[in-house]
């Protein structure tokens, strides 16, 4: 993973009602706030459908933190334009399930914690809200 | 359809010689362009963002002092336009025209709807090209399952993926998991009462279809001991099955003939058959 500050992406879903639009604005909103450098782009999907060349570009800045929609989707978008995430480097927040004060800390705190989907994921990969009883 | 022309990238420049915006100038500035369809990089302060590339630039600053920053690993056209007294609603109009002159590709004209295959999860097993009768897939070199026509799709149909075993067809924009790209459960996979009945598509009566399915469900839920609970099931499955697994009306009438549906399905199985084959 590289040293260096990881890259902020937010992506608009500007051609579907499926984030929610109170969470998107506010995510952007604060992202403007904050006075960092990032990326936004209007549409994901789009700009993967037409193999826009802009994916492999925010591919390769070697660590990336997103704000969109499931991992599990995001991954595959990018990797159907031919431009797949680091693995080792992606952190996805999803817009579409989590609060805007939960991805704006996300985006906005130091280091990354990669959360891009390897194998097949299934629902005992999702994150539990209640602790765990297993013992060590 | 992939770009033939080059994506434009807006720069909303803060940096040296450039005056800064206000925090809510920032946003409505961004927020207009993202609606118009561009992507925009907001440089200030410190920070990384992804290095200048092939794709064309245009630069957006308030350079009151008439001092323009030079911008160096561009390998394409760079442009600048100081916006010093706009308003950001006013850019969306400066940046349409500055795209234009640029000939860079037009944003928005289509509403992404498409099958993004999560190849995590797929085996090739081919169900998606047999089904699809409007030619969105194909296979690669390596006979793997591919999207190839994207524009093809119909718009708010995810009916290949509800046919797809290993539910590794998503449509990022549907409204619900795992199609949306959520995670897979095991209720997902044993969704055989839900998939759309191919044989009736390929040529059969779609609305008989929906008929005796509507019967079966009935006769399903009847066996419900708690009612509402059973009710409230049947309204939801009705629902369902009312729009043929999701199927929106417009693609059912836009269906071809039975003898064109028949003709396109033989072509997607010859197809499928073919890629199986050689692999």
């Amino acid at each position: 993973m590289s040293e260096a500050s990881p890259g902020i992406l937010y992506c608009h879903c500007q051609y579907a009602q499926v984030v929610p639009r109170e969470v998107k604005e506010a995510v952007l909103k604060r992202l403007c706030e904050a006075g960092v450098p990032f990326e936004a782009v209007a549409d994901l999907c789009e700009m993967s459908a037409r193999h826009d060349p802009a994916l492999k570009r925010l591919a390769e800045t070697g660590s990336i933190k997103v704000a969109a929609c499931f991992p599990r989707a995001v991954k595959w978008l990018f990797a159907a334009a031919g431009a797949p995430l680091p693995l080792s480097g992606t952190e996805v927040s999803n817009m579409r399930t989590e609060s805007a004060d939960d991805i704006v800390a996300a985006l906005l705190r130091a280091g990354i914690k990669p959360n891009l989907p390897t194998g097949k994921v299934t629902a005992a990969d999702a994150p539990s809200a209640e602790p765990s009883t297993a013992s060590a | 359809m992939a770009l033939t022309q080059p994506a434009l990238r807006v720069l909303l420049y803060e940096g040296e010689s450039a005056r800064p915006f206000e925090a809510g100038e920032r946003y409505d500035s961004i927020k207009t362009l993202l609606e118009r369809g561009f992507a925009v990089t907001s440089i200030n302060g410190g920070g990384r963002v992804a290095p200048a590339d092939s794709s064309p630039l245009l630069v957006l600053g308030r350079f009151d002092n008439g001092a323009e920053p030079e911008f160096d690993g561009a390998t394409a056209s760079v442009r600048t336009r100081n916006i010093s007294g706009f308003q950001p609603q006013q850019l969306g109009d400066l940046v349409e025209t500055a795209r234009t002159e640029m000939q860079a590709a037009p944003r928005g004209e289509w509403k992404p709807w498409f099958p993004v295959i999560d190849y995590d999860r797929c085996t090739n097993c081919m169900q998606c090209l047999s089904f699809c009768l409007f030619g969105v897939y194909g296979v690669d070199t390596d006979r793997r399952i591919q999207v190839q026509n994207q524009d093809n799709c119909k718009t708010n149909c995810p009916a290949c993926s509800r046919v797809c075993p290993e539910a590794a067809i998503m449509f990022p924009k549907y409204k619900a998991g795992p199609i949306n790209g959520d995670v897979v459960s095991q209720a997902d996979l044993q969704r055989e009462k839900m998939k759309i009945d191919i044989s009736a598509l390929l040529g059969g009566d779609v609305y008989e279809m929906l008929r005796t399915r509507s019967e079966r469900a009935k006769s399903r839920f009847s066996k419900e001991r708690d009612s509402d609970k059973a009710l409230n099931e049947r309204q939801k499955c009705l629902v369902k099955l009312a729009q043929a697994g999701d199927i929106p009306a417009e693609v059912l009438m836009s269906l071809p003939s039975p003898e064109e549906i028949q003709r396109r399905a033989e072509e997607a199985a010859a197809k499928a058959q073919a890629a199986l084959s050689g692999r």
